[in-house]
Formats: structure tokens, C-alpha cells, sequence
């Protein structure tokens, strides 16, 4: 198990130093120069030598290495630079909107789980019935909207034409639902289809035939036998496409003026703001990266077998 | 892996063979193609020219779907960017093929280092979901149509090389590979003869599902404003544009919004029928 984690580990010392590098030569390969964008910021008149200070201030003078090295060695300090635009360094303008996107992740998952469950069991229940097939096309729908698309709609249903729920803003638990729906929605459906596959398979267990036999209740034997076994995988799929979460968080967050990470970085985009998006970039990537190892290690925390495995082939 | 499935009784017509669901895919793909192609000969109104006296017209005669908030039919524009976003589409999927397969099969086929080193990049890269590469790539080289393309390829070839590399990896050791050395046969031919067919059911299944993912990628960043930028005729750029007014006119959205989810509907049905047909496992 040791050797397992130290490998794993030292891949994502690997992965995260290709993305360092990788947000790195983004930075540098943008148009236009970060020296007069700060410098024009406050509109005033701008000479040659204000422009050679702030560049040997922001040490731009220096060969690429050496810039790469100080920006990685502010890096491991937490000190991703300060915003072009507010002035205020990048790391408290991530930390002040975390939670914000947080909240908004929660309660999508929330939602999602209250459909994916539901639906799937329900589905794996009625097989190629009518339950079924409305989960099937509920999937195809899904799949095939536009995240925004939906978002608008359900503003302009419940926001315009019902006038029950507000279309942006933050605060209030009612202010939560349309966001939050939005972006669980699509998820929920493919995944509860995920759900239903999985309990299809354990549904044909040699265990469920054994535990009808002693006369389980039917129930009992959805919802507890073939469930577990069901679960495991969608929890995997589940933990590994959080990044797509928070991709989708961008948009929603957009949609209903959600002043979250993703409200950030588009801002800071349209802004030219470059180390708020190399910020951004970098948190969403080592969150990711981390996510990832632990869904993995998670593995074989739940199942031994793939341990012995991946022993036995010696990684 | 045997699933084993549950009586099967009344299965309602649409879904009786898969093949009736890929026809449906065909069938919107073929009309949606010749739409494309022919559209702009057929539009009724001039795509592009404002006419400030008939904004957010009804739908007319002279307007099948009304006008927007310049005047400009919007029949015309969304038959117009049909052709914007699905070119745009079809390009990046096919420069994604033509650099990810050709990669694949090559380091598949060497193996060692070059893959070890490949899969390394790759790990990478993948580290960061797709839609916040794009919104990387976009940021740091500021938002058009042109870089949107150049992130979704970057991210995009990758899974193509991935598919095709674990083909050519379990197949490069087989018997008839063997044979065809002994046979006297370049790794060339061995490549081209006996690797290259084995990928193409695969890789078609792939594009297809992926056309729709382009294009709701396509759609999303333009709306967010980091794609295709406002006069365009572009689906997401259009929703975008008419968001200002979508409470007095909602049409502005809602075409559009229907125009990008059924032609993704159409792929994702015709590349889930070729993935049952051709019996390719989804990743």
C-alpha cells in the first residue's frame, strides 16, 4: 500500500510541475504587455522610464528560468502575485470566493443526488419500462442541452413568467434553487443512467439470487444488497468528473451573476487581469490533480483485489 | 463482463432496435447537412444588414421566425450560423483526428520511452477539465474564435491518441502482426494494413459523440463572450446577444437554444447507435 501511495504521489509531483510549466508559458506567451495594461489602469500619461521601473520592479528584465524560478518559489509560499485590477493579492481573491463557489458545488450535488438516486433505482427497477425509457430520453436530453440554454429557460419560467423564485443574487436559500438545478440537472440524469447499469449487473449477482432465496424482502434487496455494490462505481465517476463540475460552475455562475471563482476568471479574462487567471487556473488544477489521487487511492480502500493487482504487476 | 438483464417485455416502439434511434440521428444529420449546405441560398433576408424600423418583429411573411433586437431576421442568421458553428466544428474534429490518430498509432506501435513520456504529457494535461482548459487558453490569448479552436484541439487530441494508442497496443502483439513481419512486411505497412482499419470503427464512434460535445463547448464559451464575437451568426453568440432583451422577447432565446440542442441530439443518437453497432466500449 506504501509503495502504491509513494507512486502516486510522485505522478502528481510530475503532473503538477507539466502545470506549473503550462500555466507558466500561457502567462508569457499573451498578447499585449501586462506593464502598460497596470500602468494605463490609472489612466495616466505614460513614459519610457515608469515603464523600464515597473519592468525591472516585476522583474519582466529577467531571462524566462529565472522568472520561472522566482514565480515558482513565490508559488510555494502561496504568493501568486497581485491582481492587475484591484491591486489586492490573488490568493486572497481566490480564498474570498471559494466558499461562494463552494456553496453553489454543495447544492448542486444535493440536487443531483436527490435525482440520480431516485431515478436510477427506479429505472433498474422497471427495466425497459416506462420508467426506464423516461430515464433514457430524460439522459439523451440532458446530454444534448446546452447547460446555459437550460439556465435561461428556467429563469424565464420561474423567474419572469411565475415570479416564484429570484434570477440571480446571492443570500437567500430561494436564490440557490435555479442555480443549483442548472447545473445538477445534466449530471444527475447521465449519472442516474451510470446507477442504473450498475445495479443491473449486481441485480444479476449470484448473492441477490441467494438473498431472494432466503427470502429477503424485495426492497431490502434493491436498496441494500445490489445498491452497495451498484454505488461504488458512480461514486468513482462521480469524484473524477468534479472537474467538469466546476467547468460548469463557470457558466452558471455567469448566468445568474454568482460571484464565484468562475464569475472571477471571466471577468479577470475580459480584464486581461493575467495572474488572477493563472491563479484560478492553478487552484482548479491542483484541486482536480488531488481529487483524482484520492478517488484513486479510495479504490483500493474499497476493494482489495485491485490491490493485490497492481501489486502483482509490480507498480 | 455478462450483465445479465431482467425480463424484457414490452419494449415501446422508439426504442425496439437501436437502429430506429440511429436512423433518427441520420435522418436529423442529413437534414441539418443540406440545410447547411444549401441554407444560404434559400434565406429569405439578408443575414447581417440592421433595419432599426422593424426590430423584434413577429414572425411574418417576410419574417419566419420574427427579427432581433437589430432588425435582423432571425431565420436567416440561425440558418447562417448553422453553417458558422457546424464548420467549426467539423474543423476541429477533424484536425483533432488528424493529429491525435496518427500520434497514437505511431507510439502505440513503438512503445517504451515515447509512451511512457506520452502518457506523462497527457496525465498532464487531462489534469485540467476540458471547459476550464478552454477557458485558460481563451484568457491568456485573449477571447476569439480562432483561440477557442486552438484550446479545444489542444485538449481534445489527446483522447483520440489515448483510444487508438491502447488498440494498436493490444493488437502489435498478436499473431497475424507476427506473421506479417516474418511475411517481410515495414512496420510502415504493418501500421497502415493491420493497425489502421482496427482503429476506425472506434474512432468514428468518438468523433461522432464528440461533435456534440464541440458543440455545446463551441456555444457555451461564445455565450460566456470568449468564442465567436457579436456580429457573428453563431448559436451561442446569438443567445448572448439576445440575453438583454429576453424578458420582453424570449424567441430571441429560445431559437437558438433549440437550433444547438437538436442537432447535439442528433449526434449523440447517431454515435450511441454506431457504438451498439459496432459494439465499441464507452470509456
Amino acid at each position: 500500500m506504501f509503495t502504491i501511495i509513494k507512486n502516486r504521489v510522485i505522478q502528481l509531483v510530475v503532473v503538477l510541475f507539466i502545470l506549473s510549466l503550462f500555466t507558466f508559458t500561457l502567462m508569457k506567451m499573451a498578447p499585449g504587455d501586462p506593464v502598460l495594461t497596470i500602468l494605463n489602469a490609472d489612466e495616466m500619461v505614460v513614459t519610457e522610464e515608469d515603464q523600464a521601473e515597473l519592468r525591472s520592479k516585476l522583474g519582466f528584465d529577467q531571462p524566462l528560468y529565472v522568472q520561472y524560478g522566482k514565480w515558482m518559489f513565490n508559488l510555494m509560499q502561496f504568493d501568486l502575485g497581485k491582481s492587475y485590477m484591484s491591486g489586492k493579492p490573488v490568493i486572497e481573491e481566490l480564498l474570498t470566493r471559494i466558499p461562494i463557489t463552494a456553496e453553489l458545488t454543495f447544492f448542486a450535488m444535493t440536487i443531483m443526488l436527490c435525482i440520480t438516486v431516485p431515478l436510477g433505482v427506479w429505472s433498474a427497477k422497471y427495466v425497459n419500462k416506462w420508467p426506464d425509457q423516461f430515464s433514457r430520453i430524460l439522459a439523451l436530453v440532458g446530454a444534448s442541452i446546452p447547460n446555459f440554454w437550460l439556465g435561461l429557460i428556467l429563469i424565464y419560467l420561474f423567474a419572469f413568467k411565475l415570479s416564484i423564485l429570484p434570477s440571480s443574487g446571492i443570500g437567500s436559500y430561494s436564490q440557490i434553487i435555479l442555480p443549483a438545478f442548472t447545473l445538477g440537472f445534466t449530471f444527475a440524469v447521465v449519472y442516474a443512467r451510470l446507477l442504473r447499469a450498475g445495479l443491473l449487473q449486481s441485480l444479476s449477482e449470484d448473492y441477490i439470487y441467494a438473498a431472494r432465496a432466503r427470502g429477503v424482502k424485495e426492497w431490502r434487496i434493491l436498496w441494500l444488497h445490489a445498491f452497495r455494490a451498484a454505488v461504488l462505481p458512480v461514486l468513482t465517476i462521480f469524484g473524477l468528473s468534479l472537474g467538469s463540475f466546476l467547468g460548469g460552475a463557470v457558466v452558471v455562475e455567469i448566468l445568474f451573476s454568482w460571484p464565484g471563482l468562475g464569475s472571477l476568471a471571466v471577468d479577470a479574462i475580459f480584464n486581461r487581469d493575467y495572474p488572477v487567471i493563472q491563479g484560478y487556473v492553478l487552484l482548479t488544477g491542483i484541486f482536480v490533480v488531488i481529487t483524482n489521487l484520492v478517488v484513486d487511492l479510495s479504490y483500493y480502500v474499497i476493494d482489495p483485489r485491485m490491490k493485490r493487482k497492481e501489486e502483482a504487476l509490480g507498480r | 463482463m455478462n450483465v445479465q438483464v431482467p425480463r424484457i417485455n414490452r419494449i415501446p416502439f422508439f426504442f425496439k432496435n437501436q437502429n430506429l434511434m440511429t436512423s433518427c440521428g441520420l435522418l436529423f444529420f442529413i437534414i441539418i447537412t443540406f440545410i447547411t449546405i444549401i441554407g444560404p441560398f434559400i434565406i429569405p433576408n439578408e443575414p447581417f444588414t440592421a433595419n432599426m424600423a422593424e426590430r423584434l418583429a413577429p414572425p411574418s411573411s417576410a419574417y419566419p421566425l420574427g427579427t432581433d433586437h437589430m432588425g435582423r431576421c432571425i431565420f436567416s442568421r440561425l440558418i447562417v450560423g448553422a453553417q458558422s458553428t457546424l464548420g467549426i466544428t467539423a474543423l476541429v474534429v477533424v484536425t483533432v483526428a488528424l493529429i491525435g490518430i496518427p500520434i497514437g498509432l505511431v507510439i502505440g506501435y513503438i512503445g517504451g520511452r515515447m509512451d511512457t513520456l506520452f502518457m506523462r504529457i497527457a496525465d498532464g494535461i487531462l489534469a485540467l477539465p476540458e471547459f476550464i482548459l478552454a477557458i485558460a487558453i481563451a484568457g491568456f490569448l485573449g477571447p476569439s474564435l480562432t483561440n477557442l479552436m486552438i484550446s479545444i484541439v489542444f485538449v481534445k487530441w489527446i483522447a483520440y491518441t489515448r483510444v487508438v494508442r491502447s488498440i494498436v497496443i493490444t493488437e502489435r502483439n498478436k499473431d497475424y502482426v507476427l506473421a506479417a513481419k516474418v511475411g517481410g512486411s515495414s512496420n510502415w505497412k504493418i501500421i497502415r494494413r493491420h493497425m489502421f482499419p482496427q482503429i476506425v470503427s472506434p474512432v468514428l464512434v468518438l468523433a461522432t459523440l464528440d461533435i456534440g460535445k464541440v458543440i455545446l463547448t463551441i456555444s457555451s464559451l461564445s455565450y460566456l463572450g470568449l468564442g465567436a464575437q457579436p456580429p457573428a451568426p453563431e448559436w451561442g453568440a446569438m443567445l448572448n446577444d439576445g440575453r438583454p432583451y429576453f424578458q420582453s422577447a424570449p424567441e430571441l432565446m429560445i431559437y437558438p437554444g433549440l437550433a444547438i440542442f437538436f442537432v447535439v441530439l442528433a449526434f449523440n443518437l447517431m454515435g450511441e447507435g454506431l457504438r451498439d453497432k459496432w459494439d465499441v466500449k464507452s470509456r
